[in-house]
């Protein structure tokens, strides 16, 4: 009886020995692509060959992408401030839109409410890219295209983000109808219940929706490329990593930057996710 | 499931038949407005707004106004060029026309009919009529609605009242207006507008402005379905069925590998939890799109992984990982896990710390082992709080574009595919090709609608098997 224990401990040890392996080895593949990343961005461009190479360690540690980056040839600084503006222009309208859509969804009845709902439950189904050619001509109208593409994808943005409105209504729907009513009898217009009552108790959903609308457009390659068809200065960031990478005239030495924007990048989604919470 | 159809059916037939009642008990409505209603009332079947302006009631009866002239101003400058058309979406082609310049008459070519345009706007055109006709009849129930009023010898509400009820009891329209607009003309409208391109012959031989299209009725779908040396039948169904292994695998595959990782960390025992959590976070930190594209590149021909494996002399020759095609597939599969087992981890972890202790509690003094315990306890709790998590994911996954695209490209191409499809692409990377690289854009609609029915059908018909739609209340 007295030796049960003591096995079992030995056991207990070797299974903690063998979740610790585990947990080492997915640490390590999951942070090599990532090291890898890191170490490319100091390789030179000027003494090593830029694209993939059989080894990791450069030969020589240089700061030559990072100033490549920021000065004047690269044009990797205004490309940043277009993905910037249309994310700040993106995360204040979409998140202005699906407030009031989930307030009037979660607060009001009205006729074809269900109708409309479920409309854009199967509007949702259909794959984005179907209507590619469409939008661009729609905007191609507006003359919204390769000068006008920051506009432009704004525009496309926040114009169907209504129908985003799950998570949110779902949080509105959680508040209690009670206090609705509490300051109906003291008079509040349904107007003033949403943006004095509601809108200032609903804060997380509030960071949550503009955080995720936020985010979006730094990685926005497809459509913002198709829209800014061949006029570079309306590229945002992802559309000129993926050309850096694929474009063989670049093949020489600009892939390396790109580690080097991509830890820009890095820095500012790691940010947003610290400051969600997440971590 | 036969009496489930049965009672769809039996659903669609009393839909019809209410939606005839409804249009039947509409038109005697306005019948009855016509015959009991004052003159005011009769000149506003014309006159949109009349009765309102005349009765006081400026507000709506000044918009019913505007919107009657806008709408015949639109109609007559604009949409009727477009709409007359719609039946053959132009005739006339591109063509040479005398041009009297300094130099004298030149022969000059000049575009026809734009059948692009001719379809959005004529379509644009028969919606607006649609609107149209809905606001009239609007128009005809106000006018009825201020003459009961007045003979109860009630008051009409002024147009201050009018304007201070779009703030309190008419705030859905104040706050939907915008977006439902949004939505009408860039989601509804362009869909409407490629639902209709799929049975019309628009692709590289039919591009406007320079040559026409028109309608050709089901031909695209029979093309998709037929497995000649023209048809797209054989790839179709390729694409069709590595999407729902791809959406299958990936989905499950995470789901089960992710939870498991959640488990592993939360185990009793392991130190530095928060470590290994933020060490899986930080994939999810870089973009989705920066480390697809250099984990695509790692494992190309010339890539890091082959030339290690080389350098050390364990392999003697690169391993094709994306020219094979079944490498290709089990890579792409084996990546995804990279990135989705962080997401599935995070989620995992919060529910695991949810199920109630004492249920373990109680199984471990009946005798459960681990095993026991996590085929009892833990999976069904996590099946059933995840069950509408695993559809969203499915169907998401159905539609994967980014996955497949930064990494594969959905290569490598095959010659047995039809219409530049590759072994790894799904449906929607497809779909993608067709409209940018072949511009063949009759298919991509076809393939787009083809889409849309996979997804329908997979998430209607899953939904109603899930456990916590079945039942609500199965785990309090």
């Amino acid at each position: 009886m007295a030796k049960e224990p003591k096995l079992h401990k030995q056991h207990k040890k070797l299974g903690n020995a063998i979740a610790y392996i585990v947990l080492v080895l997915i640490s390590i593949i999951w942070l090599f692509p990532f090291v890898c990343i890191v170490l490319q961005s100091f390789r030179s461009y000027d003494t090593e060959l830029g694209g993939m190479v059989d080894y990791l360690v450069p030969k020589h540690f240089s700061l030559d992408n990072y100033k490549w980056l920021f000065s004047g040839d690269s044009q990797f600084v205004r490309w940043y401030l277009n993905t910037l503006i249309i994310a700040l222009c993106v995360a204040v309208l979409q998140t202005i839109i699906v407030l009031c859509v989930s307030y009037a969804l979660s607060r009001t009845r009205f006729r074809m409410r269900r109708a409309l709902m479920n409309t854009w439950l199967i509007l949702g189904m259909f794959p984005g890219f179907l209507t590619m050619i469409c939008l661009y001509f729609l905007l191609k109208q507006f003359h919204l295209t390769q000068e006008g593409a920051i506009p432009g994808l704004i525009l496309i943005a926040v114009a169907s983000c209504g129908m985003g409105y799950y998570v949110c209504k779902g949080f509105f729907d959680t508040i209690p109808k009670s206090l609705d009513e509490a300051a109906r009898i003291d008079g509040a217009s349904k107007m003033r219940i949403f943006l004095t009552m509601i809108i200032p108790l609903s804060k997380p959903i509030v960071i949550y929706t503009a955080l995720t609308a936020f985010i979006a457009p730094w990685c926005d390659y497809i459509f913002a490329s198709y829209v800014a068809f061949g006029y570079s200065d309306s590229y945002n960031v992802a559309v000129a990593l993926y050309r850096w990478v694929n474009t063989s005239d670049y093949q020489g030495f600009l892939p390396d930057s790109v580690p080097g924007a991509c830890w820009w990048q890095f820095l500012s989604r790691f940010c947003l996710w610290h400051c969600s919470g997440i971590m | 499931m036969d009496r489930k159809e049965e009672g769809l059916f039996k659903k669609a037939g009393t839909g019809i038949a209410n939606f005839f009642k409804w249009i039947g008990t509409d038109i005697k409505e306005i019948g009855v407005t016509f015959a009991e209603g004052d003159w005011k009332t009769r000149v506003s079947y014309l006159i949109m707004g009349f009765g309102s302006i005349m009765r006081k009631s400026f507000a709506r009866g000044i918009g019913f106004l505007v919107i009657e002239i806008a709408f015949i101003y639109y109609l007559v400058s604009f949409g009727w060029d477009y709409m007359k058309d719609i039946g053959t979406l132009g005739t006339i082609g591109e063509h040479k026309e005398e041009v009297l310049t300094k130099a004298g008459p030149m022969k000059v070519t000049v575009y026809g009919d734009n059948s692009f345009l001719i379809l959005l706007y004529g379509l644009l055109t028969i919606i607006f009529i649609v609107f149209f006709i809905f606001v009239w009849r609007l128009n005809v129930r106000e006018n009825r609605k201020e003459e009961l009023l007045l003979k109860e010898g009630k008051k009409i509400p002024t147009t201050k009242e009018d304007l201070s009820s779009l703030l309190d009891a008419n705030i859905d329209k104040t706050l939907l207006a915008l977006p439902v607009l949004g939505i009408f003309v860039f989601t509804v409208l362009p869909i409407i507008f490629m639902i209709c391109v799929a049975f019309t012959n628009y692709d590289y031989n039919h591009q406007a402005p320079a040559k026409l299209f028109t309608w050709v009725g089901f031909d695209n779908f029979s093309q998709l379905f037929s497995f000649g040396s023209n048809g797209f039948g054989g790839t179709f169904f390729k694409v069709l069925g590595w999407t729902l292994v791809w959406a299958f695998f990936a989905t499950f595959l995470n789901y089960f590998i992710g939870m498991a990782v959640a488990i592993l960390i939360n185990k009793k025992g392991i130190k530095l939890k928060k470590l290994w959590r933020t060490i899986l976070v930080m994939t999810i930190a870089i973009p989705q799109f920066v480390s697809l594209l250099y984990v695509s590149k790692m494992f190309a021909n010339d890539g890091l992984i082959n030339s290690y494996l080389m350098k050390w002399g364990w392999i003697s020759s690169t391993i094709p990982f994306w020219t094979n095609p079944t490498l290709a597939r089990i890579t792409i599969i084996v990546i995804n896990l990279w990135i989705g087992i962080p997401y599935m981890m995070l989620i995992a972890t919060g529910l695991l710390m949810n199920i109630p202790a004492d249920l373990y509690e109680s199984a471990r003094i009946d005798g459960a082992n681990a095993f026991q315990m996590f085929f009892k306890i833990t999976l069904p709790y996590m099946l059933f709080v995840t069950g509408p998590f695993l559809l969203t994911q499915f169907t998401g996954n159905l539609n994967n574009f980014n996955v497949i695209y930064l990494l594969s490209g959905g290569g490598p191409k095959s010659m047995k595919l039809s219409g530049s499809a590759g072994s790894t692409d799904l449906l929607v990377t497809w779909l993608y090709k067709m409209t940018v690289t072949d511009t063949n854009y009759r298919m991509a609609a076809v393939i787009g609608i083809m889409v849309f029915a996979v997804t329908a059908i997979v998430s209607l018909g899953v939904y109603n098997l899930l456990p916590s739609v079945k039942d609500e209340e199965g785990f309090q």
